[in-house]
């Protein structure tokens, strides 16, 4: 038998080699190993490259390159005018992939969708819990608040789903377009769960995506080929081949020495040596994200919102932004939300710099002393927490306001200062999930979401009724106004110092085309072209 | 000598049960939650964090978690790790070899090196070779691996382009691991050029690792020889008219190595540290990555069993050294 096994093997790796020398192939260095390829159960961006963006679909998905959402296995989708039933009809003949671990014998209907969710809460699912993987957490599904809003998911014939709400919810599509929400196979989990295998299917995974998994050698190499049947058309390449390397100035070196042809998150020292090169682009946008420093709004002085505007003033934002993020550059925050996302509104303006201004009422309302927070962690939004602790102090000490810098361990220094009464200022920052303002606003600022994510522990009624509203109307103009007005009274009230939305980087050899940044901070490689 | 091997065996328990309690302790004692590092910048609802403790068994008393671990490894469970879902031993079984091939090629590449020059640097000593070959294995001893690993891939991959920039073996070759070790496996399937690619993939990683120990072997071993050629039998031999050839390699060299067979046993533990490093720079699919990975993930099973089973080796190395200490200077096994 094993000999049959190693003679199987090597048949399998001369058929490779043979295939290689015309086939088509795209090397990407990510940056880490997935955790495994089932978009459901894990969070890093990562993982979604390497499982949800290369074999999976789902029934909307985000536009290349952007946030709006677009039909994907759904062709369309029609919503009650109450909000609350969403009809998805599904693209007819959609092929699961086969592969040498799976062969489908029926093409994707409304069982796969109505399983790819339920399976994520439903505790009865054996999907659910323990025999399929031990310890699930379904973090993204619980994360979004699905089981809040969803009541359920119902199929209405083999291309027809429905979903009903428990309250209207407008992010619920651009939900639908996030990773977790891929559909997977019933027919195969169903083959797994009868042979006793069930925990292949975080190991080998079977989608509808542009690409199907072909091998991963763990923390080394993860192959896939081009998907013959994918309903969108086959791709261009033939071959994409993950070559993991978590050492950034590795990693640029590789796609310098064409060992790579895109590799993402370049170091910002390395940016000049990469702009110098001819061979390769430097590729950047700006990140669906936003560094800011949240005041703890019910603590005196603090909860006057003058005194927080006098403290923004107070800062030299500029000089700020230019010493933290150096060559790699960043885009000064006028707004909570970036100017990528719809509703972002133009007129609002963040506080300019005025340090006598606020020198003044800084004096009058007697703040002598504040907590300065500073975590020890690299964060997208704000590559040094300490140096800009450090920054914003000095500038604070020139308006007489002498703070003190607190200093915790990631994981601790967020649970701390979310905590109600936590003192002072405390930078944070946030990453978008879906492109919907609704995950900026409500998520971070929310009456909701104190002693969770508002670490400014503001509750404004007004606000509150603005993004309240937003979230329950679907018509997008509609919206777009609420939550316009919900940026103007954020700027008023200064619940937090907002700081920028940094670049994101990907750097990219010349002979590759059709490679686009995603404002997701996803990799994508549909659509993606090589010349040889 | 069988007397002497129990002993040294029945040693090792407390040792063990020491490592547990390191092992345990040392990821618990790290600032950090690990339901809060999976929860990301989402946070995590108060109601929804103690369903979550409680699921991982976070919940219950300290010394109750510690017997549950010790229960589960006793009966050669290590656990499933808490961001991949697969068990421990698993990925440890994928893993090591890649370490253990890189460790292999390092410490052959520090003895080959380390031994003869320090043996010459003995032999002429004070001589230039002598000075600028300590003074090389001082700057070798301090160097950081960090640092030097990333220097060595600029220069050799990125201006000269004579080696791989990292990996294990060229992407064009794709076969499932018989074995685990490349350069064995490429020769199993007859790969010539697959197998050159594993040798020129090998040789920046090696030179890296190897570094420190060499430095360390080298100076070892020619402070051991200087002892041994000022004693009267080396004298005796000299005057016996046994040329300088025999004298160095058969009487004065059998002795020096003693304490260098010591010196290369404690170097296994530098070069699992070493791996550490080194497999993140080279993107080396080992388990020296692996470990890095999981604290910074506070994967809990993956570092408190991962460190165990690491333990573990570099005690049986340790042990194997002891026999062959034994073995070599049978004074040790009377005593």
């Amino acid at each position: 038998m094993k000999k049959t096994m190693t003679f199987a093997a090597a048949l399998l790796a001369a058929s490779v080699l043979s295939g290689m020398a015309s086939a088509k192939t795209l090397v990407y260095c990510s940056e880490a190993s997935p955790a495994n390829f089932d978009p459901g159960t894990t969070t890093g961006g990562n993982d979604f490259d390497a499982s949800s963006r290369t074999v999976y679909s789902r029934l909307v998905e985000f536009k290349h390159g952007g946030t709006e959402v677009e039909p994907g296995l759904a062709d369309k989708w029609e919503i009650s005018d109450d909000g609350l039933v969403y009809t998805f009809h599904l693209h007819p003949g959609v092929k699961f992939q086969t592969t040498d671990y799976f062969k489908p014998t029926r093409d994707l209907n409304a069982d796969d969708v109505v399983f790819s969710f339920d399976r994520q809460f439903n505790k009865e699912n054996p999907w659910n819990g323990d025999k399929y993987l031990p310890n699930l957490t379904w973090d993204y599904y619980t994360g979004m608040d699905m089981p809040k809003y969803v009541a359920k998911w119902e199929k209405v014939d083999d291309l027809t789903v429905k979903l009903t709400l428990t309250e209207p919810n407008a992010p619920m599509l651009a939900n639908l377009g996030m990773d977790f929400a891929s559909i997977v196979s019933k027919e195969y989990a169903d083959q797994l769960q009868k042979d006793g295998k069930m925990a292949d299917f975080s190991t080998k995974p079977i989608g509808t995506g542009p690409f199907q998994f072909v091998d991963y050698q763990l923390d080394s190499v993860i192959r896939y080929a081009a998907n013959p049947d994918y309903f969108k058309g086959k791709e261009k390449i033939d071959d994409l081949v993950f070559a993991i390397t978590p050492d950034a100035t590795a990693r640029i070196q590789k796609v310098l020495a064409g060992e790579c042809d895109i590799a993402p998150y370049p170091n910002p020292a390395d940016i000049g040596t990469i702009k110098a090169n001819k061979d390769v682009t430097l590729m950047d946008q700006a990140g669906l994200n936003i560094g800011y420093m949240s005041y703890n709004t019910t603590i005196p002085p603090l909860d006057k919102p003058e005194v927080r505007h006098a403290l923004n003033q107070a800062i030299d934002r500029e000089a700020l932004i230019k010493s933290l993020f150096q060559d790699a550059g960043a885009t000064p925050a006028e707004n909570l939300i970036p100017p990528t996302m719809w509703s972002w509104d133009k007129d609002v303006k963040a506080d300019a710099y005025n340090p006598d201004a606020a020198k003044k009422v800084l004096a009058d309302a007697g703040l002598k002393e504040i907590q300065l927070w500073a975590s020890d962690r690299v964060r997208p939004y704000n590559p040094n927490f300490q140096r800009a602790a450090e920054l914003i102090q000095a500038d604070w000490a020139k308006v007489g306001v002498k703070a003190e810098i607190v200093n915790y361990e990631w994981t601790k220094y967020r649970s701390e200062g979310k905590k109600k009464d936590r003192p002072g200022a405390f930078q944070i920052g946030w990453t978008g999930d879906n492109g919907d303002p609704d995950n900026f606003f409500a998520t971070l600022f929310a009456c909701s979401a104190i002693g969770v994510s508002n670490y400014s522990s503001w509750c404004d009624k007004d606000f509150e009724d603005l993004i309240q509203k937003a979230k329950k109307t679907s018509d997008q103009a509609e919206r777009t106004k609420l939550y316009e007005q919900a940026q103007v009274i954020f700027a008023k009230q200064a619940p937090a110092f907002l700081l920028a939305h940094s670049q994101v980087y990907a750097v990219v050899r010349k002979n590759v085309s059709g490679f686009m940044m995603d404002p997701l901070g996803i990799h994508r490689f549909d659509g993606v072209d090589k010349a040889e | 000598m069988l007397r002497y091997l129990l002993n040294k065996i029945a040693l090792l328990i407390p040792t063990l049960v020491g490592i547990t309690i390191c092992a345990f302790a040392f990821v618990r004692l790290l600032p950090g939650d690990p339901i809060l590092a999976m929860a990301g910048e989402h946070g995590v609802a108060p109601a929804r964090y103690e369903e979550l403790k409680q699921q991982f068994g976070f919940d219950l008393p300290i010394w109750e978690q510690y017997a549950r671990y010790v229960g589960e490894v006793a009966t050669g469970d290590f656990g499933v790790s808490i961001s991949s879902k697969r068990p421990v031993i698993e990925e440890f079984k994928t893993l090591f070899p890649a370490t253990l091939e890189l460790s292999f090629f390092a410490m052959v590449f520090a003895m080959m090196l380390g031994i003869p020059a320090g043996i010459f640097a003995a032999v002429k000593r004070g001589s230039w070779f002598d000075q600028s070959l300590m003074g090389t294995a001082l700057v070798g001893y301090s160097m950081p691996i960090f640092w030097w690993g990333l220097l060595l891939i600029i220069f050799f991959s990125g201006y000269l382009g004579w080696t791989p920039v990292n990996g294990r073996i060229d992407l064009q070759y794709f076969f499932k691991p018989i074995t685990g070790f490349m350069t064995i496996d490429t020769l199993i399937y007859g790969k010539w050029a697959a197998f050159r690619s594993v040798l020129r993939h090998l040789v920046l990683p090696t030179i890296v690792l190897g570094t420190i120990p060499l430095a360390v072997i080298a100076r070892q071993t020619r402070s051991a020889m200087l002892e041994v050629l000022s004693e009267d039998y080396v004298r005796t031999a000299r005057a016996k008219g046994l040329s300088s050839a025999r004298v160095i390699g058969v009487h004065a060299l059998r002795n020096a190595l003693i304490p260098v067979v010591t010196t290369i046993g404690l170097q296994v533990s530098t070069l699992l540290a070493g791996a550490i490093l080194t497999e993140t720079i080279f993107s080396w699919p080992g388990i020296g990555r692996w470990m890095v990975e999981s604290i910074s993930k506070r994967d809990y099973v993956v570092v408190q069993s991962g460190l165990l089973l690491i333990a573990l080796i570099v005690m049986a190395v340790n042990l194997i050294v002891d026999v062959l200490y034994a073995v070599i200077n049978p004074r040790i096994r009377a005593a």
